[in-house]
């Protein structure tokens, strides 16, 4: 016998229980006739509750062209000057330049119709409200929503200077955001490909003898921009085979009681899955673990006990270049408690740990991982 | 002597296998390690606002398996415990609510197969043959039932004011991401969905619940989807005026190019799919798909468009879904050109990139549904090019 056997025998009894329990009238209870494909279009369930307005004041942040949604307040260029060296240069430049790939947010007028256009909040985007919008959702990365009304306006107010459209003691407000005519304003238009491109792109195309040659005219392969995955596999087995013709007595059970000689104390792994999730709130900038590289952050292997900005190839700010010292658990904790008072002038744009276990999780996630 | 793989008892037959508690969430088979989603880094700044691509070289039929569609986000994948979330409705309704995940599942629910396409797909190829992949030119796809409420019955629920004519809606990732959507599509087929091929959305995908928006582009498919606000007008946020708009060469640009338009791919023979069994039967395979409608019809060719033949199309032609076509030729050894054209079921006929280019210039970036051409020569090798 199998297990079907055995369902099988069970079944007219679950059958006839069923029929059983199935009321005299099941009409009522449906909300959909048995028979309709679609569910009914205009029923109300009743479900949900009505949102407070406190709630909405929270969550309803959106910005439009013509200011609706913009709170009160306001901000000069001088303050989102110093705003945005501190917050926002790090991955845009001092100038709006852009750091790496990340994106440049000045200049390129005219570039437009270049073979390059450079596509910036000067040259390109339509309204100031987007603006706003965009860096009070977003900004900084990594640091969402955490701006006062005011630093918004006051970056805003940074990033039109930095494009040459105001003067340096010009301050936004919500008053006169409107007024601001934003050079690429009527650079758009609506999607026209049914007019456009649809009629000449239909019809019974050619399927026989459609023409006489066929050259190619470019390849990929010569521009070899291809993600190289064979290189990197080979990369990977060198590593393997190095590991695998070390000799066995320098493997795993030998290390630990190594790592401890060094006085460090066993890692509570408890402690360290809390220290990972914590880590979330630093991954945007930050790398830790095998193969980890400089970001927007330097990378963090070792870190703990490791010299304050030692890693080479990452561009520190002076505060934490001119520090002398080592980052020992004590220090990282009052760093991470608060970094902008305990190294002022740092460009790490993170609010700070607030909860003490916070700390002692994330420092010894970053001991596991960074080994 | 024959084959050792029959001659031979193999392990597998001699010893046995996994135990039904080995693995409560299975995996593919570990000869499969390669099908995987792939990166380009040199694309964008850093991995929490990049983009992977789904290895279509490697899949078959329409469905995309869940841990291999596309993962596009901008302030990376929110981790949302669905008994924290919620969904607002708010602005112009004549009652603004709020829904927990639980009074979500209580409205009644569809399901509908739909391909998501990121509107840069293919965009890196404006200028020319750039990636040899289809996985890369192509993989910013997938196509996967989804299983949600009718985004009309949650708006009708709060019941939408006369002067309501677009929705606002926002996900709760760090990006906070927003499109403007005209009420029109809302009302049409839009859907507010918490399973993907019959489990709970993946983290990437939006978990617990994303937007659906069949036919148009992939950013307006809110992932982590939290608020809904209606409007009159748009809002020209971020991602609907900087980003996916398409630039022309006249330096002005269009906007809200929503809908997908007819595209396919041939998926094998490509780069990462050559041909190793040499000469004689070869299956040749293609995904097709349309923001407009269904794809009745494909044209392949080999001699890179001398001439054509219809494909064979195979499985269920479903509305803005992926559709799966095949063409089984007899190889002989020669190059082959390989190229296939869409055909919708509104009569629009795939363009070639030539046709787009004159119209679009090589800087828009969004949209390039050109046909594609993979090389093929005498040992089987397949490489992107472009022809005359």
């Amino acid at each position: 016998a199998n297990f079907a056997d055995g369902t099988i025998a069970s079944l007219p009894d679950q059958a006839s229980r069923m029929a059983l329990n199935a009321p005299a009238d099941m009409d009522g209870m449906f909300i959909a006739a048995a028979q309709a494909d679609e569910v009914p279009a205009d029923a109300k369930l009743g479900l949900g509750r009505e949102a407070l307005a406190e709630e909405i004041a929270v969550w309803d942040i959106d910005v439009r062209p013509d200011g609706t949604g913009l709170p009160e307040g306001s901000g000069d260029v001088m303050t989102g000057e110093e705003i945005f060296v501190e917050s926002c240069a790090v991955c845009h430049g001092d100038f709006g330049e852009g750091v790496g790939r990340w994106p440049v947010l000045t200049g390129g007028f005219n570039s437009l119709t270049k073979d390059r256009p450079v596509k910036t909040t000067g040259s390109y985007w339509p309204y100031l409200s987007t603006v706003y919008d965009y860096i009070n959702r977003a900004m900084p990365f990594g640091n969402a929503q955490s701006l006062q009304p005011d630093d918004v306006y006051a970056i805003t107010a940074y990033l039109l200077y930095m494009n040459d459209l105001v003067d340096e003691d010009f301050t936004l407000s919500r008053e006169n955001f409107a007024g601001v005519e934003m050079p690429n304003a009527e650079g758009f238009y609506m999607d026209d490909r049914a007019e456009t491109e649809i009629p000449v792109f239909t019809g019974e195309p050619c399927m026989e003898a459609c023409k006489d040659t066929v050259e190619i005219t470019m390849r990929a392969a010569v521009l070899d921009v291809t993600p190289d995955e064979t290189a990197a596999a080979e990369a990977a087995a060198d590593t393997a085979e190095d590991e695998a013709a070390a000799p066995e007595s320098e493997a795993a059970p030998d290390a630990a009681p190594a790592s401890e000689s060094d006085g460090h104390a066993a890692i509570d792994p408890a402690l360290v899955e809390a220290g990972e999730k914590v880590f979330k709130k630093c991954k945007a900038c930050h790398q830790i673990g095998d193969g980890a590289k400089n970001r927007t952050g330097p990378q963090l292997n070792n870190v703990v006990g490791r010299e304050v900005a030692a890693v080479d190839g990452f561009k520190y700010s002076k505060t934490l270049d001119a520090m002398e010292g080592v980052w020992d658990e004590e220090a990282l904790s009052a760093f991470l408690a608060n970094p902008k008072a305990y190294a002022k002038g740092t460009r790490m744009s993170f609010a700070g740990l607030r909860k003490p276990e916070d700390l002692a999780a994330i420092i010894a996630y970053m001991k596991a991982a960074g080994q | 002597a024959g084959d050792p793989a029959i001659t031979q008892i193999q392990p597998w037959m001699q010893e046995l296998g996994d135990g039904v508690d080995v693995a409560p969430y299975g995996k593919p088979s570990e000869y499969e390690d390669q099908v995987i989603r792939r990166t380009v880094e040199w694309l964008t700044a850093d991995p929490v606002s990049s983009i992977n691509f789904t290895p279509l070289h490697d899949l078959d039929g329409i469905i995309t398996p869940n841990g291999l569609c596309f993962e596009r986000h901008h302030g990376g994948a929110a981790h949302i415990d669905p008994a924290e979330h919620r969904l607002m409705i708010n602005g112009l309704v004549d009652t603004p609510l709020v829904f927990t995940m639980e009074d979500i599942m209580r409205f009644p629910r569809e399901n509908h197969v739909y391909f998501l396409e990121c509107a840069a797909n293919s965009g890196m190829e404006w200028r020319g043959a750039q990636l040899n992949g289809c996985q890369f030119t192509h993989g910013m796809i997938h196509n996967v039932m989804y299983t949600g409420v009718p985004l009309r019955l949650l708006l009708n629920e709060a019941g939408i004011k006369s002067e309501g004519k677009w929705i606002l809606p926002e996900g709760a990732d760090a990006a906070a991401m927003t499109r403007s959507i005209p009420m029109e599509k809302a009302l049409d087929d839009c859907l507010v969905a918490f399973k993907m091929n019959g489990e709970a959305l993946r983290v990437e995908q939006g978990y617990p619940l994303r937007l659906v928006v069949p036919g148009w582009e992939g950013n307006m498919w809110i992932k982590w989807l939290r608020r809904i606000e209606v409007g009159d007008k748009p809002w020209h946020h971020r991602e609907e005026t900087s980003k996916y708009t398409d630039l022309f060469p006249d330096g002005k640009a269009r906007r809200f190019t929503w809908e997908m338009d007819a595209k396919s791919v041939i998926t094998s023979p490509s780069p990462q799919a050559p041909i190793t069994h040499g000469p004689g039967p070869l299956v040749i395979k293609g995904l097709a798909w349309s923001g407009r409608g269904t794809i009745p019809r494909v044209d392949v060719t080999i001699d890179g468009g001398k001439t054509w033949a219809q494909a064979r199309m195979s499985g269920p032609s479903l509305d803005k879904s992926m559709h799966a076509f095949y063409l089984d030729i007899k190889w002989d050894g020669q190059p082959l050109y390989l190229q296939s054209r869409a055909h919708d079921s509104t009569g629009y006929v795939q363009p070639t990139k030539q046709a787009l280019r004159e119209i679009r210039g090589v800087n828009s970036i969004y949209h390039n549904n050109g046909i594609q051409t993979w090389y093929v020569n005498e040992q089987g090798v397949a490489e992107n090019v472009e022809v005359s």
